[in-house]
């Protein structure tokens, strides 16, 4: 099962980990076809184009295999889905929870995933 | 300053904007869509849309990428996820500044904004939101499993979710600001008799507080005025929607909820300017209102911009 996203889907623990390792910068957004969650896909769909020194992914909260994503230290405490990472070099440089709009994304993404000079 | 000159420029991509950009575009009127979210608008929100004519099932997220190919394919120009500064409509050329660099003209405008939920705007909401504030129960309902929650609003929305809670938390106060709920008596009825749900009306939220997550609410009594914390593991806010039109005010007519105000071919107040959707002044709001609206608000303006070309064409000189 997937979310039916132009997202790419990253559907296991295995996947997760090829696409940390193969881009230096990378946004996860794990949660569900919901009312929080479909907006955060949407702006990711819109900004892919533009930032595209970033890999864009999603991943089905309720899959087993997303506990790298549910259980992560960074998302301890979080109450609203979706859970949204952000990673560079492998590591977690940011983590939200809930719904985001494109400015906050925007800035987590031009502030924590800069290009490489 | 990049300048560019459109036919047309539709202002808002949801289900009303998309029709309107099909329909002109289809017109042969070259056609510029412009928004400062993602396409869709509220339609994507909608899990299940089974009530879409000559649909049985469709998610609202594949509507509006099925429409959003539909206005692409017939020659729409999308252009999303903009910031716009200026919206300039009164003068025969219309004009849309956007992200501070390029200005967009058009001899005819459409506005299809939509809306979105309201928020409480009180300190706290934006620090504590996915922390312990929610606005969907849904989503979020599980993650307040054995907790005491407070549910914000006294609509129907609010009131069936705060039952729906019921499955997850072991106690939900409704907290609203009248005397009187706005609900339909059944959904009140169900809300008020329910065991696990308290109700504080007359009350307000000042403020949200805790450390790492939300750990309580300041409720303010409005017949006394008296402020007090009120202790709760959660709140969700369920305050209805209002219409996205803070940036046309003073632009076209608003009515006093600041929704547009149009004529029965989706025309304001001002020439050449057209509305559509959940942003004007109307009592239903379905994705098949929006969508008929824009068709109606396409069709006067493509005939709108029709007279307007053939009064300026030149008469030829009888010979």
């Amino acid at each position: 099962m997937f979310l039916q996203t132009n997202l790419t889907h990253v559907n296991s623990a295995a996947e997760w980990q090829k696409i940390l390792d193969e881009n230096e910068n990378v946004m996860i957004c794990c949660g569900r076809m919901g009312p929080m969650c479909i907006p955060v896909y949407g702006i990711m769909e819109e900004l892919e184009e533009e930032y595209k020194h970033v890999k864009f992914a999603d991943m089905l909260f309720d899959s087993p295999e997303a506990h790298v994503i549910r259980n992560a230290p960074e998302a301890r405490g979080f109450m609203g889905l979706p859970f949204t990472f952000y990673y560079k070099n492998g590591k977690v440089v940011k983590a939200t929870s809930s719904i985001q709009n494109e400015d906050q994304i925007r800035s987590i993404l031009d502030q924590h995933l800069a290009p490489s000079k | 300053m990049h300048n560019e000159h459109f036919d047309a420029i539709v202002l808002g991509a949801g289900p009303a904007g998309l029709t309107a950009a099909i329909y002109l575009s289809r017109a042969r009127i070259k056609t510029l869509v412009l928004n400062q979210g993602t396409v869709g608008g509220q339609m994507i929100l909608t899990h299940e849309v089974a009530n879409y004519p000559g649909v049985e099932h469709v998610s609202g997220y594949a509507l509006a990428n099925i429409m959003k190919k539909q206005a692409k394919e017939f020659g729409a120009v999308l252009k999303t996820v903009r910031t716009i500064d200026d919206i300039a409509l009164l003068a025969d050329k219309k004009t849309v500044s956007v992200n501070g660099d390029t200005v967009y003209t058009a001899d005819v405008v459409i506005l299809t904004p939509g809306g979105r939920s309201r928020t409480l705007g009180v300190p706290g909401e934006n620090r504590f939101k996915g922390h312990g504030i929610s606005y969907c129960a849904t989503c979020d309902g599980e993650f307040f499993t054995g907790k005491e929650i407070v549910v914000v609003g006294g609509g129907n929305s609010a009131l069936e979710e705060a039952v729906s809670l019921t499955k997850y938390a072991t106690k939900v106060t409704i907290v609203h600001q009248f005397n009187h709920f706005q609900g339909f008596q059944h959904a009140i009825d169900e809300a008020l008799n329910h065991p696990k749900i308290e109700v504080m009306t007359e009350t307000v939220v000042n403020e949200f507080y805790g450390d790492e997550r939300l750990e309580g609410v300041m409720l303010r009594n409005l017949k006394t005025n008296e402020v007090k914390p009120f202790a709760t593991d959660g709140v969700f806010v369920f305050i209805g929607y209002q219409a996205n039109t803070e940036g046309l005010n003073g632009v076209v007519e608003l009515n006093k909820w600041n929704e547009i105000v149009v004529d029965a071919n989706m025309q304001t107040n001002v020439e050449g300017v057209f509305a559509a959707g959940d942003a004007i002044a109307k009592r239903f709001r379905q994705i098949t209102t929006a969508v008929g609206d824009a068709t109606t608000a396409a069709l006067a303006a493509s005939a709108w911009l029709h007279e307007r070309k053939r009064e300026r064409k030149p008469a030829f000189a009888n010979s």
